[in-house]
């Protein structure tokens, strides 16, 4: 793709893995820690409960130390861009919306249940995205839910979480 | 013949009408999945999963219900050929390598071939495969079973560190990638002290990290954020298969019968070994282009190049569950999946399953040679339908994975904490696959994480500490020495290639 089609671009390859390798190795020293604390050695009856974890933690924390002077020290690719802003903005399109819909699922003050949220989520991406009339949509949505629905709760008797509007039609 | 004898009775107990229609169902939902982007083999077995644990209850389910999830997995293994050859768009990882020749030929309007070589070629390579685990895994079984905890370390020890020699890119991310898989794994309730690890006082991490939530985030949520950054637009050559391309094509692949062979040998290879179906498919296409009279015209759309990788990629695929069912121990993701399906059943996946579920381990080895030929009958029949598929615009297609990956998290253990770890994951794979961490080694790690701890530990209890015990007899040591030169492949290849041009200057 055209760089002015996609707008600049989100940070170098080489920031997100110096970014990557820093998370790795902050993982890696809490999971050092823990095991220290739950005692990384030889006890009376055998290997205490860290023993096997300290070691990973170490093989982590010397990984992604590697990997993260590999970063530094990365030539040309390193200057390679991460992500342009339109590719980005295309992802933050699903991811922002994805969150949004499994807090609606269920929450401790309202829940819709994953029915109604789901379709509601189907129903945006087309009406936004897709540019279709209202009726397409609606139908294309609960239609999915309903067969959704069917599956689940009816033949292989998955329960799901519910909202009002199942309640409502007597199931819980 | 004993093992044609079991295999009787294996077909036996996968030829009724019941897990015939599983073998349909499964071979359909998973041309599907094959062919949806950001649906593969690997979360659309894991998202399935959950809907057997009612199955396989009731007795001789857990066959039913192995016969559905390894019957997604062929499905899923043929799907990826035709988004490959008709857009351009390689299903799954594997399919990529079929790409180079068979975009070109549906190009050339030769599309029907393309497809009926893949489709053909994937068939012999997954009966190789299955005639592979049909005749050796009864021996490798019976071998393993004098294994102790020392030998089963060995084994995960050789399982990983072939990642790491194995890998194309830096062998350092490997390591890091797998040993997050391990530290994830690790944490929640210690089986053997009973102490909780890193659970930092918050309840919903006291049962840890499911694989299956990792699997559905890392390669389906991941995936699809992949494709979309991608920009979707599908321009796909139209698909026709009459009977007449059909015949025409079979009557040009005795051919290539060399190519058939090399790149069976290599898949079942890569397969047992943990390389994967997606190495396997591009060192086969290699190796093919470097040996073929036509190597040169590779690429511009020869039959002989979808053959090569088609036949490696589905070698591997099948061979992938040798490993899985004699020892525990799974070659790929979706074979990671199969056995932790498996567990959830409440079978030991082990040399001890042949000696105490002979009807399971038959059963399933028999419908992989029904699943394979209703495979081809149901691709070869239905491509314009699967096809079809791709031609739903992505603005419903994306949203409908993106709740069905949301309801398959949720069933593992109804839980919500679940659903917003998928997230988690969605986004950490998308980083990752950017990075080239690979995916895979955590996976494995994460499902093999508390086996392999619990094998080390044995050990470790056997010999009171001493790390000696891993070279205690003939078998044990030759598997660690071996594990270790696979470890340290990176730097011997490196060294040979540095001694190798001093050579040459001098």
């Amino acid at each position: 793709m055209e760089e002015e089609q996609q707008g600049r671009a989100i940070g170098s390859v080489r920031v997100w893995e110096i970014v990557v390798a820093a998370l790795f190795f902050i993982f890696a020293a809490v999971v050092v820690w823990d095991s220290r604390r739950l005692g990384a050695q030889w006890g009376s009856d055998g290997p205490q409960a860290g023993y096997f974890p300290f070691y990973i933690g170490v093989f982590i924390l010397v990984s992604s130390g590697v990997n993260l002077l590999a970063a530094i020290v990365s030539g040309p690719a390193g200057r390679a861009p991460f992500v342009y802003w339109g590719q980005l903005k295309m992802i933050l399109i699903v991811m922002l919306p994805s969150f949004i819909y499994v807090a609606l699922i269920a929450n401790p003050w309202f829940g819709l249940g994953i029915y109604v949220a789901s379709a509601i989520f189907i129903a945006l991406f087309m009406v936004y995205l897709g540019k279709y009339g209202w009726a397409t949509t609606a139908a294309v949505s609960i239609g999915t839910m309903f067969v959704f629905f069917l599956m689940f709760e009816i033949w292989f008797r998955v329960p799901l979480p519910k909202g009002p509007l199942e309640t409502l039609f007597g199931f819980n | 013949m004993q093992e044609i004898h079991n295999l009787m009775g294996g077909f036996a107990v996968a030829l009724s009408w019941f897990n015939l229609m599983l073998m349909f169902a499964g071979i359909v939902l998973g041309v599907i999945i094959g062919v949806l982007p950001g649906l593969g083999g690997a979360n659309g077995v894991a998202i399935l999963l959950p809907l057997t644990f009612s199955m396989a209850q009731q007795p001789g389910g857990a066959t039913s219900a192995i016969i559905l999830l390894s019957c997604i997995y062929w499905g899923a293994l043929f799907g990826g050929a035709i988004t490959s050859i008709l857009f351009n768009i390689p299903g799954e990882p594997w399919s990529v390598a079929t790409t180079f020749d068979g975009y070109p030929l549906g190009q050339k309007g030769r599309a029907g071939a393309a497809l009926t070589a893949a489709f053909t070629s994937s068939f012999v390579g997954a009966l190789v495969g299955v005639l592979l685990i049909t005749f050796l895994s009864p021996i490798v079984a019976r071998f393993a079973l004098q294994f102790g905890p020392p030998e089963f370390f060995s084994v995960y020890l050789l399982t990983f560190c072939a990642f790491v020699g194995m890998s194309k890119g830096s062998p350092f991310k490997t390591i890091a990638s797998m040993m997050l898989g391990f530290a994830l794994a690790a944490v929640g309730i210690d089986t053997v002290t009973g102490q909780l690890r890193m659970t930092f006082g918050f309840e919903v991490l006291l049962k840890g990290f499911d694989f299956l939530i990792a699997v559905i985030g890392l390669f389906g949520i991941g995936e699809i954020l992949l494709t979309i950054e991608e920009g979707l637009e599908f321009k796909g050559a139209s698909a026709k298969l009459n009977m007449r391309v059909v015949i025409e094509t079979w009557k040009e692949l005795p051919r290539y019968w060399k190519t058939s062979i090399r790149s069976s040998a290599v898949g079942c290879l890569m397969g047992i070994v943990p390389g994967g179906a997606t190495p396997a498919s591009f060192m086969s296409y290699g190796l093919a282009k470097k040996m073929s009279r036509d190597g040169e015209k590779f690429g511009t759309g020869m039959v002989e190049g979808v053959v090569a990788p088609e036949t490696a990629a589905h070698a591997a695929g099948t061979s992938a569950l040798l490993p899985m069912i004699t020892l525990g121990v799974p070659g790929s993701p979706t074979a990671a999946v199969l056995l932790g399906g498996l567990l959830i059943w409440g079978l030991q996946p082990g040399p001890l399953l042949f000696v105490e579920k002979p009807d399971f381990v038959w059963g399933l080895i028999a419908s992989m040679y029904l699943g394979n030929i209703m495979g081809l009958i149901v691709v070869l029949t239905c491509v314009p339908l699967f096809a079809a598929i791709l031609r739903v615009p992505f603005s419903i297609i994306a949203p409908v994975i993106l709740v069905i990956c949301a309801i398959g998290a949720y069933t593992v253990h109804s839980s919500m904490f679940d659903v917003w770890l998928m997230l988690l994951f969605g986004v950490m794979g998308y980083v990752f696959k950017k990075l080239d961490y690979p995916l895979a080694p955590l996976v494995l790690a994460l499902v093999l994480g508390d086996r392999a701890e619990d094998s080390f530990r044995q050990s470790m209890l056997m010999s009171q500490g001493d790390m000696r015990i891993f070279y205690a007899n003939t078998l044990v040591g030759s598997i660690t020495t071996l594990s270790l030169l696979l470890l340290f492949w990176p730097l011997i290849s490196t060294a040979i290639d540095f001694a190798r041009a001093k050579m040459k200057r001098a």
